[in-house]
């Protein structure tokens, strides 16, 4: 049985066919809309996150099958002091695949070495979300149609976005990528992640000012800081405006510098620039549904003709 | 040398860093246990100048020798059975360590989960990095006391 732990679960020629699925599903929804009948997803959300367990549950409805669950530990057995492991035995019994969420790293992990079902991780505390990282692959493949030989920006937290950790162990894995990390002093991006690089042989540069950079970028990351990681107030406040992403930055880049954004995003873009075709973020929430949906055919290993 | 009789049924641990035997003993646990054993300090050695040795009559497939190769990974052991050598080893940095060191990290499952297996697994080898294998924290020998049982 196949869970969905980390995106280096697996290899490149998967996230390949994963992909072409995903494609092949947005171009032609009506022939997987009964694929998963009599099937039932539970999200098991122990941490809220409404946007992810309403992806995770239409893509599962789009396939035909049905979704129950819970979100907010409060509500579920957690509270109740139950185990991940028993949470995941008893789920096995109700449902065909799991995606859970929890504040704790590796409670997915924890899970799928206790599940008689296929296990998905929908983010466990600040470690993985891998089928982020695969919406991010997909709408990187669809928009320039390859997943190698260009330069991407990653702007913002890259200190402790686990989004952008995720993205670049996952990229580094394809031809000929150059990496830009552009971020304050305070948030740049760990070493782990630098000394992978450089093990594997990729380049990259770092930068504190997205206008030096902006103009060589074929594609643009921007992430979002976040209040909770920082232990002061003044922190946050002097850092969480350090970039702003505007029509007259946009001026600058590439006519195909497209711009992704894990959502939900705060200051960091500009609501002037939505329009701009270049502003790629609310497509990839698009196919967050395609991919979840080829996650949950592949996990359940489902061919449809 | 001191002499320190020969044993029937245990484990010698030779070649240990000269000050690290009573170390190795305490992860071992060995003070929980009725075992005789021998510590002896600072014994002369042609490669080493001077070096530790750990006797331990036991049942030697009772002892994880685990924490042996996180702290000491130059150790020899002789696995002795019916007073012979049945087995001499160096150690290997183990691909998975089990129940020797606990995840520090508070964000990880293992520190809310019950009876959770505390798992580091080997990570780079070439650096000798060993990970939680829930949260991929990583283990630093720097800070060993923290992060042993
Ligand atoms: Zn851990």
């Amino acid at each position: 049985m196949r869970h969905c732990l980390t995106p280096l679960d697996f290899t490149t020629q998967e996230l390949d066919q994963l992909f072409d699925l995903a494609a092949d599903i947005e171009k032609n929804p009506g022939k997987y809309s009964h694929a998963c009948d009599g099937k039932k997803i539970a999200t098991l959300f122990y941490e809220p996150s409404t946007r992810t367990r309403l992806s995770f549950e239409a893509a599962m409805m789009n396939l035909g099958g049905k979704a129950l669950g819970f979100a907010g530990a409060d509500q579920s057995s957690a509270a109740k002091g139950e185990s991940v492991a028993d949470t995941i035995r008893v789920v096995s019994c109700f449902a065909d695949i799991a995606a859970i969420r929890h504040n704790k790293e590796g409670a997915a992990y924890v899970a799928s070495r206790f599940s008689g079902i296929p296990v998905i991780n929908a983010g466990d505390g600040g470690h993985e979300h891998p089928t982020q990282t695969l919406l991010d692959m997909m709408t990187i493949r669809q928009l320039k149609g390859r997943l190698n030989h260009f330069t991407i920006g990653i702007c913002g937290d890259l200190k402790f976005g686990r989004t952008v950790h995720s993205l670049v162990k996952t990229l580094a894995r394809y031809d000929d990528i150059h990496f830009v990390f552009i971020s304050p002093p305070e948030l740049r991006v760990p070493d782990y992640i630098t000394d992978l690089l450089d093990e594997k042989g990729y380049t990259y540069e770092e930068c504190i000012k997205l206008e030096d950079v902006i103009t060589k970028l074929d594609l643009l990351y921007m992430t979002r800081v976040q209040r909770e990681r920082f232990f002061n107030e003044e922190d946050y406040i002097r850092l969480k405006d350090f970039y702003v992403l505007n029509k007259k930055l946009m001026r600058r880049a590439k006519n195909d510098m497209y711009v992704l954004h894990p959502l939900p995003r705060v200051n960091e873009i500009s609501v002037e620039i939505d329009k701009d075709p270049r502003a790629a973020y609310f497509r990839q929430v698009q196919y967050g549904v395609y991919v979840r949906m080829a996650l949950i055919l592949t996990l359940l290993d489902i061919h449809v003709d | 040398m001191l002499n320190v009789g020969k044993i029937e049924n245990g484990i010698v641990l030779d070649h240990i860093e000269a000050g690290k035997a009573m170390l190795i003993y305490h992860y071992l646990h060995l003070d929980r246990e009725d075992y005789q054993v021998a510590i002896i300090k600072n014994a002369r050695s042609n490669d080493m100048g001077r070096k530790d040795i750990l006797k331990v009559e036991c049942d030697p497939d009772t002892i994880s020798l685990d924490a042996v190769a996180l702290i000491e990974p130059n150790t020899t052991v002789n696995i002795i059975k019916g007073g012979v050598i049945v087995e001499k080893k160096k150690m290997d940095m183990p691909k998975e360590v089990f129940g020797v060191l606990k995840c520090h990290n508070p964000r990880c499952i293992s520190s809310i989960e019950q009876e959770l297996p505390h798992i580091f697994f080997l990570a780079d080898p070439k650096r000798k990095i060993y990970r939680c294998r829930y949260c991929e924290e990583k283990y630093s020998a720097g800070e060993r006391e923290k992060w042993f049982r």
